[in-house]
């Protein structure tokens, strides 16, 4: 089974007495791109390491296809937020090291990492060092060395985070490129609403104290996507107010809470859209 | 080869630097310190003894014990250090013993090490060792501790076993730290063993073959009166710390080629 479905049920998760995720139950589609955005500080992080295994929860379950999904495992990978790829492999090495360190490799291997190298636009690079390839370069050179181990899940810790403008504009193309192609189950962390309109399939807006999913969103934009298409779109353009008004709301509940990291986004909103718009959100509910 | 490397500005440059250096200490010794030997007295020294098998047995001498030492000291130390750093319980028993022993300089090792070790030729190897097994074990265990966790949770999920992360994450990640280590350990072992050479290797109790070296070398020139060999001796083994360091950066360069692939 090519795509699988990813169910979380009431994860909790505390170090100590501080309970950092507190009772969030979602589920990521086959197939499916799911962008989980939401304020700084409500577990995101946590949760993705969680999903990877590398934590196990404080309570509640994790599963695969139904199956539980115990510690770390190829089925579940995760993109960090910086670059880990080992300095000491070239690209190539890089990209076939899953396969290597479970004893898997043939011609067929090295043509695939290959194959991929060529597809995020590194064949070109394959034998030079990470610290050769720009920034962008080593992001997409880690999704090849994800992307060879054919994960059930792949999760992207908002992988894209601190390149430039332009460069995460073509991340997002031959990211969505590559999700397009395999047709697997993702699961897409940002705070940037562009990336998560542009990427998504469904969005899921996080809320904190307790962690939970605040909304759902589907993004019923059609595929393949394109920039170009994407900035006249009044849909996409809809989707993003609606995204936002929804965000703000949340940051102003989560800023009463103390969380002061909110501020600035209450404050960006409140400059762009007029109070109007939040307080139209508000009355939504 | 050669003739294009004296083409570059930096090489003419140190020949510059070396020649003036010779000309002012050449002055120096004829006009203000005449005690000093002048460089043409050291030079013609050379021309006598460069065909001399002993000379080249003290270089022989010294260069052995140089090795032997040094390598005990990496064979050691590199997994002493890593093993150090990869287990908590292991570290906190010996990293306090490690700790006390350190600051003691090898050279105050040397009369305990003559008493204990049968040899004087292994008193002077463990001596030596001494001087580069410090720095390995402290630089492997700096790299070691150093290391990104995420490259263990990104080996881990991909199914690496416990020797392949090892092999493939560890060493190769502690490699920058071991070659630094290692230049730095082959100079002390250097400052190390010549000292070692004139205390034990010179004494009267040394019979047999021990002895020797480009340290004993200095001291009996010194001992003999002739201050051109002292002179001699001191620039041989400037020169040898020089060749090991060299190659041993080479040999560096050459195991961790993704550093130097930076500046390119």
């Amino acid at each position: 089974m090519i795509s699988s479905r990813i169910t979380v049920e009431n994860v909790v998760k505390s170090y100590g007495s501080t309970k950092v995720v507190g009772d969030c139950s979602f589920a990521l589609e086959p197939g499916k791109l799911t962008v989980m955005i939401g304020p700084s500080g409500c577990g995101k992080s946590t949760l993705v390491r969680l999903l990877a295994g590398f934590e196990p929860p404080s309570e509640g379950g994790i599963a695969v296809d139904g199956a539980p999904a115990v510690g770390p495992s190829h089925d579940r990978l995760v993109l960090f937020q910086e670059t880990a790829l080992f300095p000491w492999m070239t690209a190539l090495d890089n990209v076939l090291y899953g396969p290597r360190a479970r004893g898997r490799v043939n011609e067929h291997t090295v043509q695939r990492a290959m194959e991929l190298l060529h597809k995020v636009g590194c064949g070109a690079f394959a034998q030079k060092y990470p610290t050769q390839l720009s920034g962008g370069m080593q992001r997409r050179v880690e999704l090849a060395r994800a992307m060879i181990n054919e994960p059930k899940v792949m999760i992207l810790d908002e992988p894209f985070r601190g390149l430039d403008a332009l460069t995460k504009e073509l991340m997002w193309q031959y990211y969505a490129a590559l999700f397009e192609e395999t047709g697997r189950t993702h699961l897409f962390i940002t705070t940037d609403i562009d990336e998560a309109v542009f990427l998504a399939d469904r969005i899921l807006i996080m809320a904190n104290k307790p962690t939970r999913v605040r909304a759902v969103i589907d993004v019923d934009l059609p595929r393949p996507r394109s920039l170009e298409t994407m900035v006249a779109n009044d849909r996409a353009a809809e989707i993003k107010q609606q995204a936002l008004d929804i965000l703000h709301d949340e940051s102003l509940r989560s800023f009463a809470g103390g969380n002061k990291a909110a501020l600035d986004f209450i404050a960006s909103y409140e400059r762009r859209f007029g109070r109007v718009a939040a307080s139209a959100a508000t009355e939504q509910q | 080869m050669i003739i294009d490397k004296l083409r570059t500005r930096a090489a003419r440059r140190a020949v510059v630097s070396l020649l003036v250096f010779a000309v002012l200490w050449e002055l120096n010794a004829r006009f203000l310190s005449k005690n000093v030997p002048p460089p043409s007295a050291v030079l013609a020294a050379w021309v006598t003894v460069v065909g001399q098998p002993d000379y080249w047995h003290s270089w022989y001498m010294s260069f052995t014990r140089v090795l032997g030492g040094f390598s005990a000291a990496m064979l050691v130390g590199i997994p002493f250090g890593l093993l150090l750093a990869s287990s908590r319980t292991l570290f906190g028993v010996f990293f306090p013993v490690f700790e006390v022993l350190r600051p003691i300089p090898p050279l105050a090792w040397v009369p305990a090490s003559i008493i204990f070790w049968p040899t004087q030729e292994l008193s002077i190897a463990f001596v030596t060792f001494l001087g580069a097994f410090y720095t390995i074990v402290i630089n492997v265990i700096g790299g070691a501790q150093a290391i990104d966790p995420r490259y263990f949770e990104v080996a881990r999920s991909m199914g690496a076993t416990r020797w392949n992360v090892f092999r493939r994450i560890i060493l190769p990640a502690t490699l920058p730290s071991i070659v630094v280590g290692a230049v730095v350990g082959m100079g002390i072992t250097w400052e190390v063993v010549v000292a070692a050479e004139m205390i034990s290797g010179g004494g009267s109790q040394a019979g047999g073959t021990a002895g020797g070296g480009l340290g004993f070398l200095i001291w009996s020139s010194y001992v003999g009166g002739s201050y051109e060999l002292i002179v001699l001796g001191m620039i041989s083994i400037g020169i040898a710390g020089l060749i090991s360091s060299e190659l041993l950066r080479k040999l560096g360069v050459y195991v961790t080629p993704w550093i130097q692939a930076r500046s390119s």
